[in-house]
């Protein structure tokens, strides 16, 4: 392919065939981790999360957060200034005046959220020695963890695997047999695949993260993890180090990738084989005659992603198999094989692979090749559009509910709005 | 360190995107990590630009902080250049690179760029956007005009006869408020009264356009947050004077036109006689607004309690709009602008009023709750206030939200700002028939508390009135220790009383039982109290 000429190409190996990767680096378009923070508090209703950081910080997280939603925040930001900088204000003892002021403020929070950034990364200002400083003044009411949102370290969805990864050791251990989801889900998806567990007689089943930071699971040898979401490599890498073992599994989007990660966890259950169909059959049919709606709508559709919310693997595996589109290229901002390999045997052979980020490159590329839809963050989606292309904002596919059967039309959906949106307007 | 929930402003390195992202050819090196691309979305999703602002990050990693950070500097700058060619370059950092010290400026600068290049230095950790804003259109237009600055004691050149006086628009950017629409109204103005506009800048301009600064016989310092530095530089430095007024409101705009017309040395008495203040009709100025405010459905307008906070530059304007335009009594009026804080001291003194200087969403939210308003004008931040206490509100200042950047021509400027304004403050009130009605029927069915006026949105009140609730604040309020207690037919009572007064009528109350000590409220007290604050 042209638009490969000046980059350099790396042959990997992969599950079934070689697949090129296209290393690029340059200025990369994504967002930091601390964006994490916009749906973590969502999910953990009890918890509230604390940036250290800086101005720009506070201001990421609120235009984050501002475009998607209009609600009283249970996060903020401790913003450094000249003083903490310059030593004249010891910064651990600014930091523990304000988490006491803000809880006494808010004496419904449960969890503390130390969220480091850039800045105090830099500084290196040690959150995690914060955290243990403010658990022994303030255990059991409330429990103090630290984590890094920092952009040097972390991008977009990175943040709620080191969120995650925060709550590790203080998992109590268990000896017990259970299957733990891991990967913060909307409640209503979480619900729905409770109620699949239970038909297929899987027991018992617990969700990582609870619905409040209170709820901390439980770990052990005898525990299996099914993993929801694709970005939470570090998260999981942790709770095998605490002997729990990985079913591998495509991610649950999509009526196939969800039958096949619920299969993962009914052959380590030994769901017989009658069951599983029985459940699932009907569960399947609907999710297929949902989506045979919108497959001619997107079927033979060029299909462009650009590096965001590392979804992205999955997602194309999704509308390339289940709707017929066709990948232009596909980018992440990291390649986790061990968190995607079962999803990369799914790619057709010929799928450009993109691994980082020269942004200027990547919309020359996205020029030449003028798909039917892009998918971007929302600092590129009005100007591609304003240059003829049709996007997809990627931030909505982690705000929206889009795993499992029930959702998979929905997910679908997501990506024919904006074509058919162009379709209907005639200005 | 500082608790912030929300930020009226962004950092620095925002301002100077702004001040970029409104003009052509130039281009913004940002030396930051890959976090801060999130700005980029301010302009096209707020203000829905339909071009990426013109910046390159250097987007610097972990891995990156070893030593190889300022290459990534010296390799953007060199890619930005080839890839767009500007006719100016900005370097600078944001606050992660501000700390590792790699000098962008500099570096740059000995790359020996065949365009000028300037260096930006606007401290992340004591400065905010709108300085940063203002720092870098100054420099901009100082290192552009640095071969042009004339000996000190020069006379300026006197315009030929017969040549329209020309001025230069100062100040309007992206991201500001109502910029675009502002600007055509007070062309339109400068039009009516005989004068050219030379350079408006930032907005749209390019270097070359900066370079035209000084053929123009005077500045209008439109946006005193962003442009009253290079105001002030152009004044030291070209001798070319500078207008103080702010033309947002009927009068406001008339002392405009008046101290433009001295500036630019020309008669404007036609347009101005033409303004009648005092006179009622429509006839009485170019603007509808001193008519509509004049006309009988505007009683009900008289004395609403109205707390104004934003820039410096909207809020002190808004209040004497507030005042003197449609008869509100200004309860409160604050700026996050600390860079301004004089000039809204000296204007909190008109209304008798304690001045806040904050930029401490909280401090904002306890003061309005104790000025109890039942008008907010403010920014965005305002308008999660206003909602939570179930009070109206109308934006008037930046920060903003995509909903007030309207699609319609819509400035707050100039005489058809003030009607504007007059509209989008009346707005959100309930309207004066409809209150005379909801007190006649108030017993009927229809006129349940939840029954909202017919102009608003249907959601809105049900939504407003549950927000207080909620709300620690309110809550801190009621729950104050020796707090006097309702008693059953006193709470009856309170309840007669039509919903959007309801919550006023309460604190009154309260506050007179407080200040009288008594332990209960009685129908009695209730009259009493209503006797006493009167409305």
């Amino acid at each position: 392919m042209s638009n490969l000429q000046d980059i350099p190409v790396v042959s990997t190996q992969r599950a079934g065939g070689t697949l090129p990767v296209l290393r690029e680096r340059g200025q990369r378009e994504v967002f930091c981790g601390l964006t994490g923070i916009v749906w973590l508090h969502r999910k953990l209703q009890d918890a509230f999360f604390l940036v250290v950081g800086s101005r720009t910080c506070a201001h990421l997280v609120q235009s984050a957060a501002g475009v998607m939603i209009f609600a009283e925040p249970r996060f903020g930001t401790a913003i450094l200034t000249d003083r903490d900088l310059a030593g004249i204000a010891d910064a651990n003892d600014e930091l523990d005046r304000i988490c006491i002021s803000l809880l006494q403020r808010r004496p419904e929070i449960k969890a503390l959220f130390l969220v480091g950034s850039c800045p105090s990364e830099v500084i290196k200002l040690d959150l995690a020695r914060a955290a243990e400083r403010l658990n022994e003044r303030l255990l059991p009411q409330v429990r103090v963890l630290s984590y890094s949102g920092s952009g040097i370290e972390t991008t977009f969805t990175q943040g709620e695997d080191n969120a995650l990864k925060a709550f590790v050791p203080i998992m109590p251990h268990t000896d017990s047999t259970q299957l733990l989801v891991v990967g913060c889900l909307p409640d209503v998806v979480e619900d729905q695949f409770r109620r699949q567990f239970e038909q297929l007689g899987i027991a018992p089943v617990n969700f990582f993260p609870g619905r409040r930071a209170e709820d901390v699971p439980s770990i052990g040898p005898n525990t299996r993890l099914l993993l929801a979401q694709p970005f939470n490599g570090e998260t999981v890498r942790a709770l095998v180090a605490r002997g729990a073992t990985v079913l591998s599994a495509p991610y649950p989007f999509g009526a196939e990738g969800t039958t096949a990660w619920l299969q993962a966890a009914a052959t380590a259950w030994n769901v017989p084989a009658t069951t599983f169909e029985e459940v699932t059959g009907p569960l399947i049919k609907r999710a297929r005659s949902a989506l045979e709606r919108y497959r001619p709508q997107l079927a033979g559709k060029r299909l462009f992603m650009l590096p965001d919310s590392q979804l992205e693997i999955p997602l194309a595996r999704f509308l390339n198999r289940e709707l017929g589109m066709e990948l232009v290229e596909v980018g992440t901002p990291y390649l986790d094989r061990q968190m995607v390999g079962e999803e990369l045997a799914l790619l057709p052979d010929d799928v450009v692979l993109s691994e980082g980020q020269h942004l200027e490159r990547q919309l020359d590329r996205v020029r030449a090749a003028r798909p039917d839809l892009t998918v971007c963050g929302l600092g590129l989606a009005n100007p591609l559009e304003a240059e003829g292309l049709a996007t997809k904002w990627s931030i909505e596919l982690v705000f929206s509910p889009i795993h499992g059967y029930d959702q998979a039309a929905d997910l679908a959906e997501l990506f024919v709005r904006p074509l058919a949106r162009r379709e209907r307007l005639a200005v | 360190m500082q608790l912030t929930l929300w930020t009226y402003e962004g950092p620095p390195h925002v301002g100077a995107m702004r001040i970029a992202t409104s003009m052509r050819d130039v281009h913004y090196v940002l030396h930051a990590p890959q976090g801060d691309t999130y700005a980029d979305l301010l302009f096209t999703m707020i203000e829905r630009q339909d071009k990426r602002p013109p910046v390159t990050y250097t987007t610097f990693q972990a891995r990156d902080l070893g030593g190889s950070t300022a290459d990534l500097v010296k390799t953007a700058v060199a890619e930005a250049y080839e890839r767009f060619k500007p006719k100016a370059l900005l370097v600078g950092e944001s606050c992660t690179a501000e700390l590792i010290q790699d000098q962008s400026g500099s570096l740059a600068c000995g790359m020996n760029l065949p365009i000028p290049v300037i260096p930006l230095e606007l401290p992340a950790y004591s400065k905010k956007e709108n300085w940063g804003a203002a720092e870098t259109f100054y420099h901009l237009v100082r290192a552009l005009l640095a071969d042009q600055v004339p000996p000190p004691g020069s006379d300026r050149p006197v315009r030929p006869a017969g040549q329209r006086p020309r001025a230069n628009l100062l100040g309007p950017t992206v991201l500001g408020f109502r910029c675009r629409d502002d600007v055509m109204e007070i062309r339109r103005l400068l039009d009516l009264m005989g004068i050219d506009v030379n350079v408006i800048a930032p907005l749209g301009a390019s270097p070359d356009d900066i370079r035209r600064l000084p053929d123009a016989d005077f500045n209008i310092d439109l946006y005193p947050e962003v442009s009253r530095t290079t105001a002030s530089w152009l004044q030291r430095s070209f001798g070319m004077p500078s207008t103080r007024t702010i033309p947002m409101g009927v009068g406001a705009t008339r002392d405009f036109i008046a101290e433009v017309a001295r500036l630019a040395g020309i008669d404007a008495s036609d347009l101005l006689d033409a303004e009648q203040p005092g006179v009622a009709g429509f006839a009485s100025s170019r603007s509808r607004m001193p008519w509509y405010a004049r006309s009988v459905d505007s009683t009900y307008l008289t004395g609403k309690r109205v707390f104004i906070f934003g820039d410096a530059t909207h809020a002190i304007a808004a209040a004497r709009i507030a005042k003197e335009e449609m008869g509100f009594t200004v309860v409160g009026l604050g700026t996050y602008s600390r860079e301004f804080a004089r000039e809204l001291r000296d204007a909190a003194k008109l209304y008798d009023i304690e001045p806040l200087i904050s930029d401490d969403y909280l401090e904002v939210e306890q003061a309005i709750a104790a000025a109890a308003p039942e008008l907010v004008l403010g920014t965005q931040m305002e308008r999660h206030i206003a909602k939570r206490l179930g009070i109206a509100c109308a934006v008037i200042s930046i920060p903003i939200h995509v909903q007030d950047v309207p699609a319609r021509y819509s400035p707050v400027y100039g005489f058809e700002g003030a009607n504007v304004i007059f509209d989008t403050w009346v707005h959100p009130l309930v309207m004066g028939l409809e209150e005379h009605l909801l007190q006649m029927f108030r017993d009927d069915f229809e006129f349940h508390d939840n029954a909202a006026a017919s102009h608003l949105p249907a959601v809105a009140p049900a939504v407003s009135r549950e927000a207080p609730a909620a709300s620690p604040v309110v809550e801190e309020l009621a729950a104050l220790p020796g707090s006097p207690v309702w008693t059953e037919e006193g709470e009856r009572e309170l309840k007669k009383i039509p919903f959007f007064v309801r919550g006023k009528a309460k604190r009154n109350t309260e506050s007179f039982a407080r200040e009288n000590g008594l332990a209960s409220i009685t129908v009695e007290t209730l009259y009493d109290a209503k006797a006493h604050f009167g409305r």
